[in-house]
């Protein structure tokens, strides 16, 4: 009887131990390695690809705020052009963070306040025209971000002239104004996250280095997937090409009135997309941990390939299938666009590639409740 | 009747191991029911998702809005007048069938463990658990002086009851440990250590062995003990020489499942249970110091008597119905013989078989809608319709896929959709094998009946994984 309590008051013990799930207190060298340094994957992560991301992003957005000074000082097409070309850099590197909706973003909601497209240009000439917004109100995130923007420099009049125009006529001080506001809110919740990420969330996403539906890797695993699915997946191409309604929905489509554009963000957004799962640096091709470490290091290999080769493989003929397409534009005018959607079938095959074989061979959780591994 | 069999039904042993075994079970549920409404999980599992995945044939049972926290209440209730042994045998009906309510409400939570409990709560209706150390007894004691009313019967103490009761349960716990011990000799798990090896190497951050989990022969020892314990476990728990060295090794288990895997309560009951192969020795140790504590006269713990049947024909229906549960509790795990093509594939008759653990599964499923009158197709968003969780139960179970294909036709239908054809365009991987289609993508499965025939409409497995 004694015996059987000491060994329950051992195995207790233990179990007591054990339950604490964000122990960092160990920085000595891992005695096994075979075991995969997760510590390392959030390094890189964070530190080489998400904080230099949202650090050049910031920068784009700053040079977007000097534009658009100069043009709502001197409102003229020549400065116009200037805006434009900053508003398409600052819009082009979003396309590199967006998908990292955790955390810090996740908290302000960057991605709903930045670019939820198509703009709802009713609400937009109306905030114009009231002078009154508030745009932290979730009902303005249609009227602003870079789709609003879209609209205010490429969508208001029919040529350059006649934007100008507006920017110089009766309500040129109001649309100048809806301009600076929209710019200086993007900088603002910006500023917030890469602040939060410098200020501590660094340190906070690279410790909670577990494995549970709340750890760091989990979590922006899930994120990550999501951001594919949903955004880049279906909202660049699957909605605008009415994959989930049944008819082409062109008036959906990115960059809406600029034109030309939706393809080449889809495909920045690609390379980003692959570009984190190969743990390529932000800055240049140096390329550390990564999904594609992790599972190689799991050793999974299946049908004679490696798994992360074979996510590489459909990432690059994705990419390939999507460059042959003329503009998006063009493809949709086609009914049924039939080159568009065998793109997008191209692009949809990597979702179960991420979602069942990298999640499960990862042991990624999805949510938290009681299982018995049925 | 074979004259061993009536020797052996009428032999009879100590009362107190049922009693021990009744209070941890009533305080244990208790708890598990108490931990299940802490989380919050009745409001997220039961009355938020407006799609409940139902059990074939039971799609009546569904959750009833707020009133299903009054289903766990009285759920919970039961648990505590189980524990105090109080109106034993109304107790432990009400727990069976609200217990086996809430879990038939969403085919989603099943559990092997829940199921346990169902069966287990059903076999103790039929035991005479609250007939020493409850309630019942002491109130039953204190009528026998009064006039007025005399002491129902069954509610009598007694130190004795028929040995069968008690071995009614060894038997059922056996039968749980013996057929998760068969469902582990694949190839699968003993010859791949599979799912272990993709488990446990992502539990690198549990303290002292988190290393050791990636090591690829831990997890070859992992998955041999494993089959080992669960097919000898009951039989050394049984054998008096070996039983205190099967207990730790139960304790031990069933703590390193419980560290290693979201299991919930189920090692705690496991480890509790066990206590019932000990001799009544050690139960009356327990339960005498418990008397002392709460003042419950010792006169009652040695009564004597022996615990007789208040009406002998409903006895014999009694037994007659627990030799027949016995006999679908050894039956039932083998149906998935008469279906063919790969169980773990299939998932034909793969549940209430104690087969857990077994595999690492996901899947991926994409629903296409087409319109058969004007031909327009269009695909869905799952998250619409679907948690989280249910959505990941349904990618890879042909009987979730089937019941939501209906729930959309329903709901196009309802739309204004006409002739709503419903497709599935599904991935499936099973134990590190990659993914590979599931479901036939050109099945129309608005127009296939769900029944307990084979699916053909699953497209087969390209591997092969011998063993039962």
């Amino acid at each position: 009887m004694k015996k059987i309590v000491g060994i329950l008051t051992l195995v207790l013990f233990i179990y007591a131990c054990s339950s604490d799930d964000s122990t960092i207190d160990d920085q000595g060298p891992d005695p096994i390695p075979s075991a995969f340094d997760r510590t390392a994957l959030l390094e890189n992560w964070a530190d080489n690809i998400i904080i230099p991301g949202y650090i050049d992003f910031t920068s784009k957005l700053s040079s977007l705020e000097s534009s658009t000074i100069l043009f709502t000082t001197q409102p003229n097409e020549s400065n116009l052009e200037t805006l434009r070309a900053s508003w398409l850099d600052a819009y082009t590197t979003w396309q590199r963070v967006s998908m990292f909706e955790t955390g810090p973003a996740e908290a302000v909601g960057l991605r709903l306040n930045v670019n939820i497209f198509p703009a709802n240009v009713t609400t937009i000439e109306d905030n114009i025209t009231s002078g009154a917004y508030d745009l932290n109100l979730s009902s303005n995130r249609s009227a602003k971000g870079f789709p609003a923007l879209d609209y205010l420099l490429y969508g208001i009049a029919s040529d350059d002239a006649s934007i100008v125009a507006i920017y110089t006529g009766g309500q040129g001080a109001q649309y100048r104004q809806y301009l600076q506001d929209l710019v200086t809110d993007m900088q603002t919740l910006t500023a917030t996250v890469l602040a939060e990420w410098q200020n501590g969330f660094r340190d906070t996403f690279v410790s909670n280095n577990g494995a549970s539906s709340t750890a760091s890797l989990d979590r922006l695993v899930n994120d990550y997937i999501f951001y594919y699915e949903r955004h880049l997946r279906a909202g660049k191409m699957g909605i605008p090409g009415g994959v989930f309604s049944g008819s082409v929905e062109s008036g959906n489509i990115e960059g809406l009135y600029a034109g030309n554009l939706s393809k080449q963000f889809f495909l920045v957004g690609l390379d980003a997309v692959q570009d984190f799962f190969n743990g390529r640096a932000y800055n240049g091709n140096a390329q550390g941990e990564s999904l594609n470490t992790y599972l190689d290091a799991l050793n999974v290999i299946k049908d004679g390939a490696d798994l992360s080769a074979i996510i590489n493989s459909q990432f690059n003929t994705a990419r390939q299938s999507v460059q042959e397409l003329g503009n998006f534009e063009q493809e949709l005018q086609n009914n049924p666009p039939t080159n568009f959607l065998n793109a997008y079938d191209e692009v949809q095959r990597i979702v179960p590639l991420l979602k069942v074989d990298m999640v499960s061979a990862l042991s990624i959780s999805i949510d938290f409740a009681d299982a018995d591994g049925d | 009747m074979n004259r061993h069999l009536q020797t052996y039904l009428n032999s009879h042993t100590e009362a107190a191991p049922l009693a021990v075994f009744r209070v941890f079970f009533g305080v244990l549920m208790f708890v598990s029911i108490l931990r299940f409404w802490s989380y919050g999980w009745i409001e997220k599992f039961y009355i938020a998702p407006d799609f409940h995945f139902s059990f074939y044939g039971f799609s009546w049972v569904r959750p009833l809005g707020e009133w299903t926290y009054l289903l766990f209440g009285i759920c919970a209730a039961s648990a505590i007048m189980i524990t105090l042994g109080w109106k034993y045998r109304l107790a432990m009906i009400t727990f069976f069938l609200s217990f086996t309510y809430i879990e038939l409400m969403d085919k989603t939570m099943y559990l092997n463990h829940y199921y346990f409990i169902s069966i287990l709560s059903f076999l103790l209706i039929f035991l005479p658990a609250g007939n020493y150390f409850s309630l019942d007894t002491l109130l039953s004691a204190g009528k026998v002086g009064s006039r007025k009313r005399t002491s129902k019967a069954s509610k009598r103490a007694t130190q004795y009851i028929p040995r069968w009761t008690l071995d009614s349960i060894k038997l059922l716990l056996g039968i749980v440990y013996v057929y998760a011990g068969l469902a582990k000799l694949n190839s699968d798990w003993l010859l791949n250590a599979m799912p272990l090896k993709i488990w446990l190497p992502s539990k690198f951050d549990i303290p002292l062995i988190g290393d050791l989990l990636g090591q690829e022969w831990v997890q070859y020892a992992f998955s041999w003990i494993g089959a080992g314990y669960d097919l000898f476990i009951p039989f050394l728990l049984l054998w008096k020489p070996t039983r205190t060295f099967a207990f730790v090794t139960v304790v031990i288990f069933h703590i390193l499942t419980r560290v290693l895997f979201p299991i919930g309560m189920f090692p705690y009951i496991m480890i509790v249970s066990a206590f019932i192969f000990f001799d009544a020795s050690l139960h009356k140790k327990v339960i005498y110091a418990f008397a002392k504590a709460v003042k419950y006269p010792k006169q009652l713990l040695e009564t004597t008597t022996i615990w007789q049947p208040v009406s002998i024909k409903k006895y014999k229906i009694s037994l007659a119905v627990i030799a027949i549960f016995f006999c679908i509790q050894l039956l039932l795990p083998w149906r998935y013989a008469l279906y063919p093509g790969e169980l773990f594939w299939t998932e034909e008759g793969y549940r209430f078989s104690w087969r857990v653990m077994l595999m690492e599964k996901s899947g991926y499923a994409q629903f296409k809608i087409k319109d058969g009158v004007t031909g327009k197709r269009f695909y869905v968003n799952n998250a619409d319709f679907l948690t989280p969780l249910q959505e990941k139960q349904m990618s890879f179970q042909p009987d979730f896929i089937l019941e939501y294909a209906h729930y959309l036709r329903d709901h196009f239908t309802a739309q204004g959709h006409q002739n709503v054809e419903v497709y599935v365009e599904s991935y499936v991987a099973l134990n590190g094998r990659l993914s590979t289609t599931y479901i036939d993508p050109a099945v129309n499965l608005a127009e296939i009946k769900e029944s307990f025939t084979h699916k053909h409409w699953i497209k087969p497995f390209n591997d092969e994984i011998k063993g039962l």
